[in-house]
């Protein structure tokens, strides 16, 4: 069971300060979304908003097809799973997971029953008679998600349910997350400011910021074809030489590239998208860009790759981040032809006006 | 040096304990005195004061007003007190800094002005004393206890639980019922007992406010205006061993959910 999410110009104003600006998102039924930005972007407002813990200043929210307006969060078809988990600390696991049950009005050997088939979906079968303080926070973040998904609710919210794991148990749980949520097939939102995270589990991510949505789409789309800077480097790091389009070609400090644009625009590279070549070769043909001999500076090895910093001959103020393949053996103060792909022009936003 | 000033602690500590507890040690030592004076010389163990004591209807009737004026008293005020936190802790009302001022305000009333108003009040509403009326008096002076403990008890870790049994269905009532009152319940069990072991011990109130039935502090001041005599001392330690008893059940919950 599960319910498309529809926003319309969803603003929230909590005194002079805007959180949400005017959003509207359509999320399909069963869909994973991951709502991604920086603390403070208003995406746990957004969260709120949707669990009806929030009322918005302006527009309409539908789960369903039905108008939530004035709807209190106890007859949304929405449950949260909490980031500081709100356990009931006074009853056993089974107790937790059957809440809801029994606020419907479950019998008790019914409720239990299900309970149990829940904490049996997360892993934790026959720990039903525990406490929640005798758990690990792995743990308490399963019995959290299997209380949200006893009542099974139409729409999962998520607020940042993994923040508080370490490395290696939040990525495991992502896993398991997005595993639950193809078995049980509920519309999931997640809210992380991991654009890991958002990659692992997400169907869509919403990259949110100042209140906004500044782009969306499956990670593939939103990490290759950024609609935006803020997006692109949000997504994961970045190279951004500014430059001016000319039409047919774009002039960089690094010269004229055969790039068609016009006006201010920044071009966007990914460390991975640029490859080191001996300095002699003839320049390949498009779509490789040729951006020129540059100096290498440093290199790190992170197992999967170099991770190497490079300044242009022709620009040496400018810093290029490239990752080299494992293989190789970067020399700093060598000079290498750099070659990039994939290469995306986004606008360049206008220099703040300084008073 | 360190020893000496360490020696020195022990001694401090020594005469500190002594100071407090000499005269409970006092009063119930002489409580076992086999003759008619409470005073030194002890002449040996004698449980023939309890004996009279236990076989005094008149003791025993106060004992049993203190118990249910104290049991009656403290509930309504924890009750009281509880819903005034939960008020004031889960809402947002207009004036509430004035609102949790004026409920803390009793405590820094001396029990006899608080007495003396009641008395005036009740005379004027033409209600007769009674163990009720001396039971109001001391709702009046536990109310503020039980709503200072329990409104610091509410944590954003019991606002986090109670957001989520909303978010899972509860209604406002569930809620208290499921959650929040049994995620207080060390706090309300200490403040339940804290209330008796007040209303138990007071005299100004109490005496001011009965007439015919009173409270045993009250037929206790009766027995000593008779002159001192051992029976004092034992009902005395009657009263301390019981208030000992609720403190230490006090502390045993206390502790041990502390711990859990």
């Amino acid at each position: 069971m599960s319910a498309a999410v529809t926003l319309r110009g969803v603003s929230m104003r909590y005194g002079g300060f805007l959180a949400l600006d005017n959003v509207s998102l359509a999320l399909e039924a069963g869909e994973f979304a991951v709502l991604l930005g920086p603390s403070g972007c208003g995406k746990s407002t957004l969260l709120a908003i949707l669990g009806g813990f929030a009322e918005p200043s302006a527009g309409t929210v539908e789960i369903g097809g039905r108008d939530m307006a004035g709807v209190p969060p106890r007859h949304r078809p929405t449950t949260t799973m909490f980031q500081d988990y709100a356990l009931f600390p006074h009853m056993t696991l089974v107790d937790n997971v059957a809440f809801g049950l029994r606020m419907r009005g479950m019998g008790r050997r019914a409720r239990r029953a299900r309970a149990e088939e829940l904490l049996a979906l997360v892993g934790l079968e026959g720990a039903g008679r525990r406490h929640p303080d005798a758990l690990s926070g792995g743990q308490r973040q399963r019995v959290a998600l299997a209380r949200a998904l006893a009542v099974e609710p139409q729409v999962l919210l998520l607020d940042e349910p993994l923040g508080a794991l370490d490395l290696k148990l939040r990525r495991q749980m992502q896993d398991e997350l997005k595993a639950i949520q193809r078995r049980v097939g509920t519309t999931f939102v997640h809210v992380t400011h991991d654009q890991e995270e958002a990659m692992a589990i997400a169907d869509r991510i919403v990259v949110m910021n100042a209140g906004r949505i500044e782009d969306e789409g499956p990670a593939r789309e939103v990490y290759l074809r950024p609609r935006s800077l803020f997006a692109a480097a949000f997504m994961g790091e970045l190279n951004q030489i500014p430059g001016r389009g000319t039409g047919a070609a774009l002039d960089t400090p690094l010269g004229r590239l055969p790039l068609a644009a016009a006006g201010p625009v920044v071009l966007c590279l990914r460390p991975e998208a640029i490859r080191a070549g001996p300095v002699e070769d003839a320049p390949e043909a498009p779509p490789a860009i040729d951006l020129g001999p540059a100096r290498l500076l440093e290199a790190t090895f992170f197992g999967t790759h170099h991770r190497a910093h490079f300044a242009p001959l022709a620009a040496p103020d400018l810093r290029l981040v490239v990752h080299l393949p494992q293989g190789t053996a970067p020399e700093p103060g060598a000079t290498a032809r750099l070659w990039a792909r994939a290469p995306v022009l986004l606008p360049r936003p206008a220099p703040e006006a300084t008073p | 040096m360190t020893r000496a000033w360490r020696w020195l602690g022990w001694v401090y500590l020594a005469l500190a304990f002594g100071f407090i507890l000499l005269p409970v040690g006092v009063l119930v030592t002489f409580s076992f005195q086999d003759g008619r004076l409470p005073v030194p010389p002890f002449r040996g163990p004698s449980l023939r004061w309890y004996a009279e004591v236990l076989a005094d209807r008149r003791l025993m009737a106060g004992l049993g007003n203190s118990l249910m004026v104290a049991g009656v008293s403290a509930t309504v005020a924890l009750g009281l007190g509880f819903l005034a936190a939960v008020g004031l802790a889960r809402h947002q009302l207009p004036g509430a800094a004035v609102l949790r001022l004026v409920l803390i305000a009793p405590l820094t009333v001396s029990y006899l002005i608080i007495a003396l108003g009641l008395l005036s009040l009740y005379n004027r509403a033409g209600v007769g004393l009674s163990l009720w009326t001396a039971g109001v008096g001391h709702v009046v002076i536990n109310l503020p206890l039980c709503f200072a403990i329990l409104y610091a008890a509410m944590g954003p870790h019991l606002r986090a639980a109670e957001r989520a049994a909303r978010d899972l269905g509860a209604g406002e009532a569930a809620v208290l019922w499921h959650v929040t009152a049994p995620m207080l319940a060390p706090a309300l069990l200490a403040a339940w007992f804290l209330a008796f072991t007040f209303s138990w011990d007071e005299f100004i109130i109490a005496f001011l406010l009965t007439r015919f039935d009173v409270t045993l502090p009250v037929e206790i001041w009766a027995l000593l205006r008779s002159g001192i005599s051992p029976r004092a001392n034992a009902i005395g330690s009657l009263v301390f061993l019981v208030s000992v008893v609720v403190v230490v059940a006090v502390q045993l919950i206390a502790l041990r959910k502390a711990r859990a």
